[in-house]
């Protein structure tokens, strides 16, 4: 982006003024030996067009919504419209969360996201033995159509965008919301959201898998296949780094082992006969915003030049949109508190702006009571009032991209790519995400030791925790899931069973069987079994039967 | 306890699948010299009483985020009561109101230990307390 010549007089420049500073810090000396960002990368005093020396302004930034979208998937990004403020809730049983959807609906927020209790989410009926104590605690328990329908009452499908936290039975969870957006009214056509459907990240760090990986790879194929007929505005993945990065990943490991679990699901898409431009513009992705500001917003963009590439290189994609990373982002729930919880809302607040000026397309920002329970309704409006503080009243939205040309910015995004590349190539060489998931768990793992041996010896400040610390009391007006919920929940199920016409419910079960043993795709018996009521955890019986169940391997 | 070395089971009770708390608790307790066995994901109360028993340790560490504490926390402790081994320590952590710990520490949970703890607290806790 400089002559040669230019750069030259820039160094001269700069190693005159290395004496000053030298001088300086033997008068101030610097705070650290080292400085540092949360991936490792050492940082120096201060960053010229010398650390861009190799960086060509058109291959590898150029202008919003043109390859390698470093600087945004959009022309004019918030300019148009602000990203979608989306919290994550969901909690006890489908008419409690139906009206904290509606709360949040009236509060201003502009799409939803529906979190599924673990039951829900490991495709167990609530009446399952391992349901005991879970059901209603960390999202809403969703056994049948007949919950779905109680969760969207009075909210039109046709007109919301929603997404499921839901992984490994998403194809049901989706056969369920079609089911039910089209007892409103509404067409598959119409019907917008995302199911994240990320079954690696679970093997790797989240945990709620079920079946082995591959046929978790064909389920996954079979709904990119099915939705790029079917559902063309549907996004069939969210492929996440968001859980990776909580388990305690660096940034830098945070993108690569994100865009390595992408590469696998390409491939699998490609293998089961799928062409790439007509299933890869509906990968989205979904990002943490940790509290080590820059390096955050460094890390969006450079994730988004990173897969612009790959998705160019590797699997010869054709469309814009096929290349453009669009990404979902929340705020760091690791970062969170138990002490002065209070101090959460400025952390949450840092996090969100960094997600802001990164470029997200979505938002969710924590609520400050989160390291001790799910969220109030007070703590949860003083979130999304979060964002409304940064869409409307600081001016960060007029402009895109920013941070873009800054000196420092641009060498953490080359640094970035560079660090997550490294990454893939190990990934590649073990043979991909699949066969590589105990090698990302060791190295989030040692990157989760390292970070709680550096705040147990204050090398890493935490507010409240190892320093600035006080005496407080306990917070009050904490969220209870009541215990009842179970209770409620299972006598509901087990009367909605007993009603149903048992031989109509046996041969749809029987139909998702044979679909499973063959290699038709399931979509459709899914979507024929929930509209009478069959279960998830009937349908996902027929799927451990037929395909067996995941065994983790145990890393520390 | 002088000479032997404290054994610990770390384990996750119930559908949770955030195990970094667990497992960063089972290497620093590791690092401190003890001998640790992590169960893994998904563990019924049956199964960690019953690898609690083979592994023949002197504590049984456990660590919940999902909020089923006050039902999986207390089953843990009767079963091991029932089974004869009521002497192990039983302690835990993760996204614990404070307001649950006295009825947890009623059923027999000896402490437990919330966001923000040091290693090093869990470390001398097990140490005094076996």
């Amino acid at each position: 982006m400089y002559t040669k010549d230019e750069l030259d007089k820039i160094a001269a420049t700069k190693e005159v003024w290395a004496a000053k500073l030298a001088a300086t810090e033997k008068k101030r000396p610097p705070r650290e030996a080292n400085f540092a960002t949360d991936s490792g990368f050492e940082i120096d005093t201060v960053y010229t067009p010398n650390n861009l020396a190799e960086m060509d302004y058109e291959r590898d930034l150029g202008l919003p919504g043109e390859f390698p979208y470093t600087r945004g998937v959009q022309p004019n990004l918030y300019r148009g419209r602000l990203w979608t403020m989306r919290q994550y809730a969901g909690f006890g049983s489908a008419e409690e969360t139906n009206q904290r959807f509606r709360y949040l609906l009236e509060q201003g927020q502009t799409g939803l996201s529906c979190a599924f209790d673990l039951p829900t989410q490991i495709g167990y009926d609530s009446d399952h033995s391992l349901a005991r104590g879970e059901i209603g605690k960390v999202g809403v328990a969703i056994d049948s159509l007949a919950d779905m329908e109680t969760l969207f009452d009075q909210i039109p499908l046709g007109k919301v965008s929603t997404s499921m936290t839901i992984n490994a039975p998403a194809g049901v969870l989706l056969a369920m919301y079609i089911a039910c957006a089209e007892k409103q009214g509404f067409t598959k056509a119409q019907i917008n959201g995302t199911i994240q459907n990320d079954v690696i990240k679970e093997y790797i760090c989240r945990g709620t898998y079920i079946l082995p990986p591959e046929p978790s790879m064909r389920l996954i194929s079979n709904i990119f296949e099915y939705c790029s007929k079917e559902v063309p505005t549907w996004n069939t993945i969210s492929i996440s780094g968001y859980h990776i990065r909580e388990a305690g990943s660096t940034a830098a490991q945070e993108i690569a082992f994100t865009l390595a679990d992408g590469i696998a699901y390409v491939e699998a898409a490609i293998k089961a006969g799928l062409n790439v431009d007509d299933f890869a513009p509906r990968l989205s992705f979904f990002f943490n915003a940790h509290l080590n500001f820059l390096e955050e917003i460094a890390k969006f963009r450079a994730a988004r030049r990173v897969w612009a590439k790959v998705m160019k290189e590797r699997f010869g994609a054709k469309k814009a949109k096929s290349m453009s990373l669009r990404f979902h982002t929340q705020t760091a729930g690791v970062s969170l508190t138990a002490q002065q919880p209070m101090v959460n809302i400025m952390r949450t607040a840092y996090e969100a702006l960094s997600a802001v000026l990164g470029g997200t397309q979505s938002l969710h920002t924590n609520s400050y009571d989160e390291a001790l329970a799910l969220p109030c309704d007070e703590s949860v409006m003083i979130a999304l009032r979060t964002q409304h503080i940064i869409g409307y009243e600081i001016g960060v939205c007029d402009v895109v991209d920013p941070l873009g040309g800054s000196y420092y910015i641009e060498s953490l995004t080359n640094a970035l790519e560079e660090k997550a590349m490294d990454y893939i190539g190990k990934i590649d060489a073990l043979g991909g995400a699949v066969k590589a998931i105990e090698y990302m768990q060791k190295e989030i793992h040692n990157a989760a030791y390292q970070y709680q041996l550096a705040i147990d010896n204050k090398k890493k400040t935490v507010v409240g925790v190892n320093k600035f610390q006080m005496k407080e009391k306990p917070i009050e007006g904490l969220l209870k899931v009541d215990l009842s919920v179970g209770d409620h929940q299972v006598a509901k199920l087990k009367k909605m069973k007993a009603e149903r016409d048992q031989a109509k419910v046996a041969a749809l079960l029987q139909a998702v069987k044979e679909a499973a043993q063959s290699d038709a795709n399931l979509m459709p018996v899914f979507i024929d079994a929930v509209k009478e009521y069959v279960t998830l955890g009937e349908i996902c019986g027929v799927l451990r039967d037929v395909f067996g169940e995941y065994k983790q391997q145990i890393v520390f | 306890m002088s000479e032997k070395r404290i054994r610990v089971l770390v384990a996750k009770p119930g559908l949770d699948g955030h195990d970094r708390g667990a497992k960063v608790i089972a290497q620093a307790l590791r690092d401190a010299g003890m001998e640790v066995v992590y169960t893994g994901l998904r563990q019924t109360p049956e199964q960690i009483v019953s690898a609690a028993l083979q592994e023949d340790v002197n504590v049984v560490g456990m660590s919940i985020l999902s909020g089923a504490h006050g039902t999986l926390f207390p089953e843990v402790v009767n079963l091991l009561r029932e089974k004869g081994a009521g002497d192990i320590l039983v302690i835990g952590g993760g996204i614990i109101p404070e307001e649950d710990i006295p009825p947890l520490k009623e059923a027999g949970v000896a402490e437990v230990f919330g966001p923000g703890t040091p290693l090093a607290n869990v470390v001398k806790y097990i140490q005094e307390h076996v």
